[in-house]
């Protein structure tokens, strides 16, 4: 797993040579003059210049003098005026005097300086970019110390809220259009644009209407400009990081903060697979804001709106800091010993004795490998069971089987570059925008380069803008639709380097892994897995799942028992078949399982009757770093320490290790510690005290030989397309980037971005309701109504609703999964 | 022989090589030889019959000089709205590190200085601060001044911290207390230009149907002192 992977075969490209105040460098040809400067170490002042963007040309502050050979004997020739060296690239023998040599170089660009500053308000010391601005510091260094300007400045009212998080203060922009280009080339979220013109110029939002974004509003208010309505983009944020002045600001940073007071620390995100690299400022232990770290293999230059902002969940009020122990019914404060001593005592008072009944442990998707690791460990080594599982979701035996035989301990496959080179991507029960964050931004950047094929009930608007074909599936018949692919996205599959991309909804889908896996040996096509909780692929290493022993080693196998047991020194491991989430919760609601130890699981995540699980079983365990509702209904309750107070280890889809360190420092346990010690009080030496003895163990065992990893699962795909009756549909469903996660908790103006709920269905199902503005979707469980939104294109007899946004909680409220037939009514 | 051992030679041969000491005063005579022992009682005998100096503080305070660098003050516009913005300025200029703030936005409910942003928490430690006025010429809003209060002691660490509330200038005259909103039709720049002298009817208003308690309002400013609001710490 080496960073190398990426690196393309070496090249011979064509250079160029040429001098920059008197230093030759040699350059690719085609480099911008900016680029081959910043290469020997000159630094010419820009606003507009990015390097992730196009070149625009826009604020003119990189103005340098430019001479190159022209004519038949190539005499020196210069420009008759200074040149934008962010949009010209160089050429053999060009000679560039930048501001430094150059007095008329350095002329232009105090002259463009002071006419930036025009307009610009001197509000520095209200503005959250002071401090940190590249246009105080180049006015500083490049500027003038006095203004001429004598005249009253240009004003604008202020904020204009472009959407509830991003704040546009219009007097200090500079026009310079970087966030207006990134909208456009990188998210592709062209919401936002330049309005007027001359001094009236501005940046303002579309009109969403005009454009037909049609069910993707987003939730909050934003102040109407000039023309339109809100910002809707899941990374928006990014604007604000690139902002060369003060310009573009999140509300849950504004006035929060300087940068003199922050430290800052690196971490990888905890909200999505891809493990995106980021930076955490902090302030006396409180996380005040996030920011992408440049991770050229990763997430380049960009996060998601989500990465950036829901770190607040953390810090709510309801945060544990001290063990909880039930006593006469009520969870009181305990100290530790007391709670490892009460939670091993009421662990083993249920599972052993004449009334034994089993123990089962939930680790939930959030978790680290090392995390993982240890709630495996302790479940086969301390509890005697395989009933653990950290898939907080649908999850089938075929997708566990297809894990261990090809994911688990594989080490790097499909990687970031080489998804963004694919000529041609099949997503599978994947929605790139809403499930996959920077993934998203990946596929964008090859479009028109890249075939995209989504195998959904419909072609989303996040599908869309990677100019996405639509081969239609109904929710539960991926399968048969993979095995019958119109033939040319076979063609295109059969392309070198083509890849199929899985999502966690695949394991909704029966037979869709074997179906995959079929086409890619007929196509040649490369298969990715791409989860959506940032601990799926860890625990799927560590193996925290029923079936999986660490390293993609099958438990059905005896050697591969026994080689692990052998590594942690006990006599054998549990062989009897362990239960995946949703079985241990449906056998603790019926009474068989009786102490239960939770992770982060949120119980409004699964279908299963989690209260009555909580209810049946007879001792719960949870660990957990806020007051949840599992946590509510637990005995003991023990506190433990959030992402940015461990270190820990991410393991991105890709398989790529996302270690990370404790940004603040508290005395939270990380769970492997907790769980080690709980294992003590067995008498057992867990071994994972520490990142580090996780880590050593881990790398001792190793990846699986062939032979010790599981066989494909043997799954019948539904012979026919679903037909429901009239007044039902079969359910599609997926979350949407932004919605009501646990870990989006304590950010309204984060919420606020999200898309409102809506239930989606094709001309015909819709018509067939009759004139309905919105849809009651119903099971026996319960019911949500949403406004109806027709899709063009869609499956007919499917409705689609949000997972968990505001007002639509399917797991909770409906308890079925995508592909479960439901109960539709129209009304008006 | 290692290399501090070494030093220790170098050093050692270079004191060997100085001067001995010798004093440029000219040389006394023998009486002056003699009593040179005693010659330092002379000092105390002469003072004897002078007037003494000693200051009766803190029985008789003697006034500093007019901008003798004391305790700081947060200044308020003269409607009441503070003019501190939170902006950390100060926190920045102090070579002690002695000053902390955290802003915050201003809402429609709670206006506390004029504009967006005003100053949430603002701390000085007394027992870092070295009361050398860089914070105050680092204020963009005059917000940050300071008195001639001298009298900064204490018996514990957390009581020499000073916040908001010990650090913001007494209520002039007719200043209503904050949070309340700005004088209508004006903007931040007209607080910065002096445009505004003095609450109008509206913020009079505003405060009576919020607190009508409080007492900066003209008809509870008989009941109260009002010399008891800020002001620093008794």
């Amino acid at each position: 797993m080496t960073a190398t992977a990426d690196k393309p075969a070496a090249e011979v490209v064509d250079t160029v040579t040429l001098t920059i105040d008197g230093t030759e460098v040699t350059v690719p040809k085609g480099t911008l003059i900016i680029r081959a400067a910043e290469q020997v170490g000159i630094e010419i002042p820009r606003f507009c210049d990015h390097p992730a963007l196009k070149p625009a040309g826009a604020c003119r502050q990189c103005l340098v003098d430019v001479a190159s050979p022209a004519g038949p004997e190539g005499k020196l020739r210069a420009f008759p005026k200074p040149q934008a060296s962010c949009t010209m690239t160089v050429t053999e023998g060009m000679v560039v005097n930048t501001q430094h040599t150059s007095e008329e170089a350095d002329r232009a660009q105090k002259g463009v300086m002071e006419l930036l500053l025009i307009n610009h308000p001197l509000d520095c010391p209200v503005c959250d970019k002071g401090g940190e601005c590249p246009l105080q510091n180049q006015a500083m260094s490049h500027g003038r110390p006095e203004s001429r300007f004598v005249d009253v400045k240009r004003v604008f009212e202020k904020p204009l809220a472009l959407s509830s998080e991003i704040l546009l203060d219009r007097e200090r922009c500079v026009l310079c259009q970087r966030c207006t280009r990134f909208s456009k080339e990188i998210a592709g979220d062209a919401f936002i644009d330049l309005q007027n013109r001359g001094a009236q110029q501005q940046i303002g939002t579309f009109d969403e209407d005009v454009l037909d974004f049609d069910g993707y509003r987003p939730v909050g208010a934003a102040t109407v400009d000039e023309a339109g309505k809100a910002f809707s983009s899941y990374y928006s944020g990014n604007t604000v990081q690139i902002c060369p002045v003060g310009a573009l600001t999140s509300a849950a940073y504004r006035f929060r903060s300087r940068p003199f007071d922050l430290v800052s620390s690196p971490s990888i995100s905890e909200h999505d697979s891809s493990g995106s690299a980021i930076r955490i400022d902090h302030r006396r232990g409180k996380i005040l804001r996030r920011l992408a770290e440049n991770d050229p293999v990763v997430n380049e230059d960009w996060i998601s709106d989500k990465d950036r902002f829901a770190f607040a969940w953390q810090n709510l009020s309801d945060r544990l800091t001290r063990p909880l122990v039930r006593k006469d019914g009520e969870l009181v404060e305990a100290s530790w010993p007391e709670a490892l001593a009460a939670a091993a005592a009421g662990i083993k008072a249920q599972t052993t004795g004449d009334d034994a009944r089993g123990a089962a442990v939930l680790a939930g998707g959030r978790v680290t490998l090392e995390d993982a690791y240890a709630y495996q460990k302790l479940a086969r080594v301390v509890l005697g069971t395989n009933d653990v599982d950290a898939r907080a979701r649908t999850a089938s035996d075929e997708e566990q089987a297809f894990l261990g035989a090809q994911v688990a301990g594989t080490g790097l496959g499909v990687t970031f570059g080489e998804l963004e080179k694919a000529p041609t991507v099949v997503l599978v029960g994947f929605e790139p925008e809403d499930e996959g964050g920077v993934v998203f931004l990946r596929l964008r950047k090859s479009l028109g380069r890249q075939q995209v094929v989504a195998v959904a009930p419909f072609l989303s608007r996040g599908s869309e803008k990677l100019g996405a074909t639509l081969v239609p599936a109904a929710p539960g018949r991926e399968a048969a639709v993979l095995a019958d692919l119109p033939a040319d996205v076979r063609e295109a599959l059969a392309q070198p380097g083509a890849v199929i991309v899985l999502g966690e909804r695949a394991a909704e889908a029966p037979g869709a892994f074997a179906a995959a896996q079929d086409l890619a040996s007929s196509t040649g096509a490369r298969v990715a897995w791409i989860p959506r909780r940032a601990g799926e692929r860890g625990a799927v290493e560590a193996g925290a799942l029923p079936g999986l022993l660490p390293g993609g080693r099958a438990v059905s196998v005896k050697a591969a028992r026994d080689a692990v047991a052998a590594a942690w020194g006990v006599d054998a491991l549990p062989s009897a078949k362990g239960r995946d989430t949703a079985g241990i919760v449906k056998a603790a609601a019926e009474g068989t399982i009786g102490a239960l130890v939770v992770g982060g699981v949120s119980a409004s995540d699964l279908t299963g009757d989690v209260a009555a699980a909580l209810e049946s079983a007879g001792f719960v365990v949870s660990l957990e770093v806020r007051r949840s509702e599992i946590a509510e209904a637990a005995d003991v309750v023990l506190p433990v320490a959030p992402p940015s107070e461990k270190p820990g280890t991410f393991v991105n889809w890709e398989g790529r290790l996302r270690a990370f360190a404790t940004a603040i420092r508290t005395d939270a346990m990380s769970d492997h510690r907790v769980l080690d010690l709980l294992a003590r009080e067995w008498g057992v030496e867990l071994g994972t005290g520490t990142v580090e003895a996780v880590n050593a163990e881990l790398a001792a065992l190793g990846a699986a030989e062939a032979a010790h990893r599981p066989a494909a699962a043997k799954v019948k795909a539904p012979a026919r397309n679903p037909r429901p009756k009239k007044g039902a549909a079969v359910l599609a469903t997926w979350h949407q980037l932004v919605d009501e996660g646990a870990l989006q908790d304590g950010e309204p103006y984060l919420a606020g971005t999200g898309r409102v709920a809506v239930a989606r269905m094709s001309a015909a199902t819709a018509a067939s309701l009759g004139d309905a503005v919105s849809v009651e979707v119903s099971t026996e469980a319960g019911a949500v109504e949403l406004p109806l939104v027709v899709t063009e294109g869609m499956v007919d007899g499917v409705v689609w609703v949000p997972v968990k946004s505001p007002g639509s909680w399917v797991a909770r409220d409906l308890r079925a999964a995508a592909g479960a037939v439901v109960s539709v009514k129209g009304a008006a | 022989m290692s290399g501090s051992d070494e030093v220790w030679k170098v050093n050692r041969e270079r004191d060997a090589q100085r001067e001995t000491f010798e004093s440029n005063l000219p040389k006394k005579g023998p009486i002056g030889e003699a009593l040179a022992p005693v010659a330092g009682f002379g000092v105390s005998l002469r003072n004897f019959f002078r007037p003494t100096v000693t200051e009766q503080y803190p029985k008789v305070k003697v006034p500093t000089m007019p901008r003798y660098h004391g305790r700081h003050q947060l200044n308020r516009h003269p409607d009441g709205l503070e003019k501190c913005i939170g902006c950390e300025l100060c926190a920045w200029a102090c070579p002690a590190d002695a000053i902390y703030v955290e802003a915050d936005s201003n809402t429609p409910d709670h206006q506390v200085s004029p504009g967006e942003r005003y100053g949430r928490v603002y701390q000085i430690n007394y027992l870092r601060c070295i009361f050398c006025g860089l914070c105050i010429e680092a204020c963009p809003t005059r917000a940050l001044t300071m008195t001639n209060e001298y009298e900064l002691a204490g018996p514990t660490r957390e009581g020499l911290i000073y916040e908001k509330q010990d650090l913001l200038a007494p209520m002039g005259e007719n200043m209503l207390a904050a949070p309340h909103p700005m004088v209508p039709g004006t903007t931040d720049g007209s607080y910065y230009r002096q445009e505004v002298d003095g609450p109008v009817e509206e913020q009079v208003a505003w405060v009576r149907e919020h607190r009508p308690d409080d007492p900066t309002l003209p008809e509870n400013r008989g009941a109260t002192t009002v010399e008891n609001q800020g002001g620093g710490r008794a």
